[in-house]
Formats: C-alpha cells, sequence, structure tokens
C-alpha cells in the first residue's frame, strides 16, 4: 500500500503493483483542431488540438486548453478528419512567377513617365 | 518541467542515416539550414522522428508526472490565495502535458501508445520529480527552481526545427513565467520569515540541491550522434550548456537571500566565466531513473489509478463510429 505524503493519494489506497489493462486505440477519442480569435475584428487562427468524444466536449476542451489567461473572445473546433488539406510536397503551386508582375500593386510604375512629360513640356 | 531527454548510454548507436534518401536528406537539411521548419507531413530522416518523438513524448511525461510531487501540498498550502495559486501551477502543468502529447502525436505515435509506455515504466520522465515533496517549502523550491531549469531548456528547444514543438513551447513558456514569479515569491517570503521558515526553506534547498544539479542531464558525450541531433535543430543546447546558464542565472539569487547551497566548490571562475562545481553523483542518478528512486513506484502506480477510474467514463462517451486521424499540426 502506498503510503503517500499526498493525503489525497494517501486515501485511495493504491497498491504498488496495480497492474492495469492497455490503453486501447481511440480511448483518448478522436483529434479536433482548434481555430481561436483574440479579439472581435481579427481573424481565428489555429492555435493546436484537443481529443474529444463530440463537438461540444471539444468546444469545452478547448476553451480549457487555449482560452485559460482570457485571450479568446470565440472558438471554433473542428474534427480533424473533416480538414481537408494540401501537402507540403506541393507547395510549389503557390509560386507565382515573374510575368504576372500584372496582378501586383509593384507592376504599375508611373513617376518616370510623368517626370519624362514634365521636362518635355518645360522645355517648351 | 523538464530535463534534457535521456537518452540510455548503454543504447547500441544506430547507424543514423542507414537507407535514407540522400537527394530528400539534403533538402532536409538545406531546408533546417535555412532556418524554416520542418512540418508534420514532410519527409524526415527515421532517426529524426524517433529523437523527437522520444523527447516530446518525455517532456510531456515530464509535466504530467511533475504535477504529482507539487500537488502534494494543495490541500496543505498555507492561505488561500496560495492554495489557489499553486492549482493554477498544476492546472497549467498538466495542460503542457496535453500541449506536448499532441506535439508529438503528430509524429505518428498515439496517445494511448505512449500513455502505455510511460504507465509500464518504458518510457522515462524528469528524473527530479522521482523524489519527495516532503514540506510546504519542498514545493516552493520546486516552482522556484525546477521551473527555472525548465524554462531555460524550453527557451533553447523552441528554436528548435520542428515546427509543432516550437509551437508548443512557445505556448507553455509564457504559462511558466508566472510559475516561476510564483515559485520565487514563496521562497523569498519563508527565507525573510520567522527563523523557523528559515530553516524549512534552507532544509528543502539542501536536498534538493542534487537532484537540481542532475536536472540537465550528465555531460553530452561528443559522438556524431549529437553532432547530427545539433545539426538538425533537434538538441539546441548541450546538457552542460544549459547548467552552466542556469547556475549563473539563479546561484546568485540564492546567495542574496543569505541561503547555503550544499556544494564547498560552488564557484564562479571569474577567468573562464564558467561556474566550477563538485561533479553530480551520476551513479545515484542512473539508479534513481532507472527505478530506484524514493517515488518512481508511487507515481506511476497513482498514473495507473488516474487512468483506470476514468476509463468508464471515457468508453461511455465514445462514439463507436469515429474514427482516429493523426492530427494535423
Ligand atoms: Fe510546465
Ligand atoms: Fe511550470
Amino acid at each position: 500500500m502506498i503510503n503517500s505524503l499526498d493525503p489525497r493519494i494517501a486515501r485511495e489506497q493504491i497498491n504498488e503493483d496495480n497492474t492495469i489493462a492497455p490503453l486501447t486505440e481511440m480511448d483518448n477519442w478522436e483529434t479536433y483542431e482548434v481555430f481561436h480569435q483574440k479579439k472581435r475584428g481579427e481573424q481565428h487562427e489555429h492555435v493546436g488540438i484537443v481529443h474529444a468524444p463530440n463537438n461540444e466536449m471539444a468546444l469545452l476542451f478547448g476553451k480549457e486548453q487555449y482560452g485559460r489567461r482570457g485571450i479568446s473572445v470565440n472558438i471554433w473546433v473542428v474534427k480533424t478528419s473533416n480538414v481537408f488539406a494540401s501537402d507540403y510536397d506541393d507547395a510549389d503551386i503557390f509560386e507565382t512567377v515573374p510575368n504576372k508582375q500584372y496582378r501586383e500593386a509593384g507592376g504599375y510604375k508611373v513617376m518616370e513617365m510623368i517626370n519624362k512629360y514634365k521636362k518635355e513640356n518645360k522645355e517648351k | 518541467m523538464y530535463g534534457n531527454a535521456y537518452i540510455d548510454p548503454n543504447e547500441k548507436p544506430l547507424s543514423i542515416l542507414d537507407g535514407e534518401d540522400p537527394i530528400k536528406l539534403a533538402e532536409f537539411e538545406a531546408r533546417i539550414a535555412r532556418g524554416e521548419k520542418i512540418e508534420p507531413k514532410d519527409w524526415m530522416p527515421k532517426e529524426y522522428r524517433k529523437q523527437l518523438i522520444r523527447m516530446i513524448e518525455q517532456h510531456a511525461h515530464s509535466e504530467i508526472i511533475g504535477a504529482l510531487p507539487e500537488g502534494t501540498w494543495i490541500t496543505r498550502a498555507p492561505g488561500f490565495k496560495r492554495k489557489l495559486a499553486l492549482m493554477a501551477k498544476v492546472q497549467d502543468e498538466v495542460g503542457h502535458a496535453q500541449l506536448l502529447y499532441s506535439a508529438a502525436e503528430t509524429l505518428g505515435k498515439s496517445r494511448e501508445a505512449m500513455i502505455n509506455d510511460l504507465i509500464t515504466g518504458k518510457s522515462k520522465y524528469s528524473n527530479v520529480f522521482n523524489y519527495p515533496a516532503l514540506t510546504w517549502a519542498d514545493s516552493c523550491v520546486i516552482a522556484w527552481l525546477i521551473d527555472a531549469g525548465a524554462i531555460i531548456n524550453q527557451v533553447a528547444n523552441a528554436k528548435g526545427s520542428y515546427g509543432p514543438y516550437g509551437r508548443a513551447l512557445d505556448r507553455i513558456c509564457t504559462e511558466e513565467s508566472f510559475h516561476l514569479k510564483y515559485g520565487h515569491h514563496n521562497v523569498v517570503t519563508l527565507a525573510t520569515g520567522t527563523p523557523f521558515q528559515r530553516q524549512m526553506v534552507q532544509e528543502a534547498l539542501t536536498r534538493w540541491w542534487p537532484p537540481i544539479m542532475h536536472f540537465f542531464g550528465p555531460s553530452d558525450k561528443i559522438s556524431n550522434h549529437t553532432t547530427i541531433l545539433m545539426k538538425w535543430k533537434v538538441k539546441m543546447a548541450t546538457n552542460d550548456d544549459m547548467r552552466q546558464q542556469f547556475l549563473n542565472m539563479y546561484v546568485p539569487k540564492i546567495w542574496d537571500l543569505g541561503l547555503v547551497l550544499p556544494d564547498a566548490n560552488l564557484k564562479k571562475n571569474e577567468e573562464t566565466k564558467l561556474w566550477e562545481y563538485t561533479e553530480p553523483d551520476w551513479d545515484e542518478f542512473k539508479r534513481v531513473i532507472n527505478g530506484g528512486g524514493p517515488c518512481n513506484a508511487e507515481r506511476l502506480a497513482v498514473r495507473r489509478m488516474a487512468e483506470e477510474k476514468g476509463r468508464w467514463v471515457r468508453a461511455a462517451l465514445l462514439n463507436k463510429s469515429e474514427k482516429y486521424v493523426t492530427p494535423l499540426a
């Protein structure tokens, strides 16, 4: 019998060799991805995961795990199995080639034309 | 709270890079060299995955077991405010375990498998928690100095290459700053209190100094293995470097309070800027980490009891049609 310094444990009268059956798959349930919003007006941001048996418990655990220091105003949980994600190996799908400057603000330069115009008009 | 991952010195050195695709390995190493992070679904060498699982898992176990010696004093904390603070700290530590188990899971080891390895004694956790918190003052020394050591380790590891581990550690480090301040406040209260309080904290410090010196682990063997783990940014500082950093930050603060450390050789060498100390008893460390400490049996028996008692609740809530999917990040 364990004679613990912790009265809560001593009360349980635990044996040192209290072997138990191993945990089996899904004992800790499936996982949810957690998103929180720190402030109204900001985007929700992914903060991590929780294990939970259903949506409500996922929300409860998510609040406890990621909102414990009063830095959230809202929280979303989504089953990991419901997230369809791109692959890091396919990161090249995001690559932009230089000839797509036409869709960037930096692709439009006018000062040179304006200065040239002004200079030519002064000379007249 | 945590020291560096314990790697059994008798473990056969693996041929670390055996069978790895040289092109993928080069890309992987180049990414780390550029300071980019590795994410869960990325290709990674087997040894990188194995070491990270071991390290993060041991870290998670340390958080959850570390809650036990401190939890010992929740029922008898001196005063309501300290009781609330200690409960909050213990809850944080258990939360840290959750964050770390989640990070380890992204590498492919299930949470259930990690818990099984903990409760059967297969996985290690930080050796300091195999010692008892004999008095309230012991819990104060733990909260201050063990958490201080943990912060040094965690701040270093937060800059490591594995994305999910770094993100979990950033979150953890924020909470640890409260633990450190809370612990320091308690120690200062005792050290500046009545003669009896002073004696109590001095005795606790004397008891905890050897485990604290063990905390960062034995000097690293300079091996190929260590070099590769450092190149891969799995291991971010040597055990001795972290121990030096700890001594440099905290010994002066301890001496400021007029407390005495039980090592006559402890002093800073002003030329080398390094601390000198009596070499910790590493045989004692090995004896305790392999099961021979005063509390090893209790710690694991308590975890088994908790798992067993919660089992029917978890089973009752389980929706049997659901399937486990490895978390994304
Ligand atoms: Fe912690
Ligand atoms: Fe802590």
